[in-house]
């Protein structure tokens, strides 16, 4: 877990990049739960996603999980890395695990802190 | 259910302290992995696993009717087969549809071990003990006693011939040949640290491997031993490699692929059922009186990439016709490629016919095969 990101209780996290870009992807600790990831299916670049809403999915041997988008933006890059490689996100959630990039205006402001979060997960 | 009200093996110590991520599994806390559940399926196919099936019912049965009562109670004919073997076997209800799927062990001529799923374990010895009734025979349901550690994959034997024959083994009553000898669906009896051990060469996974069934109290000695013997051979496996290792060998999983409200002929069992061998027995009225013409029946799909079908999704014919649904799925880590077990009416039941699954909304273009998907060489 890094302290720069925001986090969203569907397990998502969120690194303002530079000036109204972020990155998304999911926690270390989704990706525990999930297990060996075997599968992302992301949405199109220029899509738009909502905060909240589907935006792709994620599945591991076991089960298949809904990615919910954490932001409101416009997806401006996918990650074709994870696309090929899905284990990335089990070996690396934080960094060659990212998933998508956005344009955004303003971020949620339900979103949770390192610290908000890691108490979430322990709850 | 809350995490305090599950149920736990023996080895529940062990398993937190290889770091295991647990789950509920039919009232039981489990290990579904250890680090990755992929990596824990390729051990099993080209080394060997090491699994806790402990939350697995051990029902034994005792008297001079036991293979009498048997015979009643199951569907297959127990009292044909010998000592020294196993045999699957299937717990029908009235209705000719299935209670669960056991595997029997002769240990006697008077002395026999049925082996339930967990989820049905309960279910099982109340049954067993219903239908004993009227026959000189003691049910003894020894699950909450008994552990069973499961050896998996091709490096098996070697792995038991040095875990279990050296002088300080604490097994007695055990030799070489007993292992290198025994072929499928037998077993041997010897002493783990002066108490019963029953090692069948027996599993679910598609491999050679053994399974060891013994008391609780030392089931932790015995995997830390098995541990320190195999070494790098031998890994830690879940639960959700379990099923995808059954999965791929085309096995039956219940509650998926075998239930109440199915027959076996229509999962592809008819030939478990002794209509022939034997006289009557539980549920012998009722296959007999099945009408399966607009029954579904169990065949195996594959797909190309990455996407699998999963439980539940709707099969549909070349017209868009629904003709079924898939029971079990998964992305297959051997072969690389989607799998998975559906009920589809007979007309699309042919290998090479071309059919379609809606995975969560896309369309997923399927083929029906032979099972199983894959057989080890």
């Amino acid at each position: 877990m890094s302290a720069e990101l925001l986090y969203s209780k569907d397990h998502e996290w969120v690194r303002v990049e530079s000036d109204g870009v972020a990155v998304i992807g999911v926690t270390d600790y989704a990706a525990e739960q999930l297990g060996d990831v075997v599968y992302v299916d992301l949405p199109e670049v220029d899509g738009e996603i909502n905060a909240g809403t589907e935006m792709g999915e994620i599945e591991s041997t076991k089960s298949v999980s809904d990615l919910f988008s954490p932001i409101n933006g416009t997806v401006t890059e996918i990650n074709d890395a994870v696309v090929d490689t899905p284990e990335l996100v089990n070996s690396s959630p934080f960094d060659e695990g990212w998933l998508i990039k956005v344009s955004f205006d303003a971020l949620p402001e339900d979103l949770l802190s390192a610290e908000d979060y890691k108490a979430f997960t322990e709850s | 259910m809350a995490e305090q009200d599950l149920r736990s093996t023996a080895l529940e110590a062990v398993h937190e302290s290889l770091g295991a991520t647990f789950t509920d599994f039919a009232g039981w806390r489990m290990p579904v992995r250890y680090d990755s559940d992929l990596a824990e399926h390729k051990a099993v196919r080209q080394s060997a696993g090491l699994f806790d099936l402990s939350h697995m019912g051990e029902i034994h049965l005792r008297g001079p009717e036991a293979a009498a009562a048997l015979d009643h109670a199951l569907a297959g004919k127990m009292s044909a087969m010998s000592q020294g073997r196993a045999k699957y076997s299937l717990l029908l209800t009235d209705e000719g549809g299935v209670i669960d799927d056991v595997i029997t062990y002769r240990l006697a001529e008077d002395h026999f071990l049925v082996v339930a799923n967990a989820s049905n374990a309960e279910v099982d010895a109340a049954e067993l003990l219903a239908r004993a009734e009227g026959f000189d025979v003691e049910v003894d349901d020894a699950s909450s006693r008994t552990s069973l550690i499961a050896v998996q994959g091709p490096q098996s034997e070697q792995i038991l011939l040095d875990a279990l024959l050296g002088a300080d083994s604490g097994v007695e009553g055990l030799t070489a040949e007993d292992l290198t000898e025994m072929k499928n669906y037998r077993f041997a009896e010897c002493t783990y640290r002066g108490e019963s051990m029953l090692i069948a060469r027996t599993g679910y996974t598609g491999e050679d491997g053994f399974e060891l069934y013994l008391p609780n109290e030392h089931a932790p000695a015995l995997w830390e031993q098995l541990t320190v013997v195999g070494g790098d051979r031998l890994t830690p496996c879940g639960l959700a490699c379990r099923d995808t290792l059954r999965l791929e060998a085309g096995m039956p999983l219940y509650g998926n692929e075998l239930g109440r409200d199915l027959y076996p002929a229509q999962s592809g069992m008819a030939r478990v059922v002794a209509l022939k061998s034997k006289q009557d027995f539980v549920g012998r009225a009722g296959v007999e009186a099945a009408d399966l013409t607009d029954r579904p029946v169990l065949v195996g799909l594959v797909a190309e990439g990455r996407r699998a079908a999963r439980a539940d999704a709707q099969v549909r014919d070349a017209d868009g016709l629904e003709v079924g649904a898939v029971s079990s799925g998964a992305l297959s880590p051997t072969l690389g490629h989607p799998i998975a077990m559906a009920f589809v009416r007979t007309s699309v039941a042919a290998a090479g016919t071309e059919l379609v699954v809606d995975v969560r909304g896309k369309d997923l273009p399927v083929r029906v095969v032979e099972m199983p998907f894959y057989r080890r060489d």
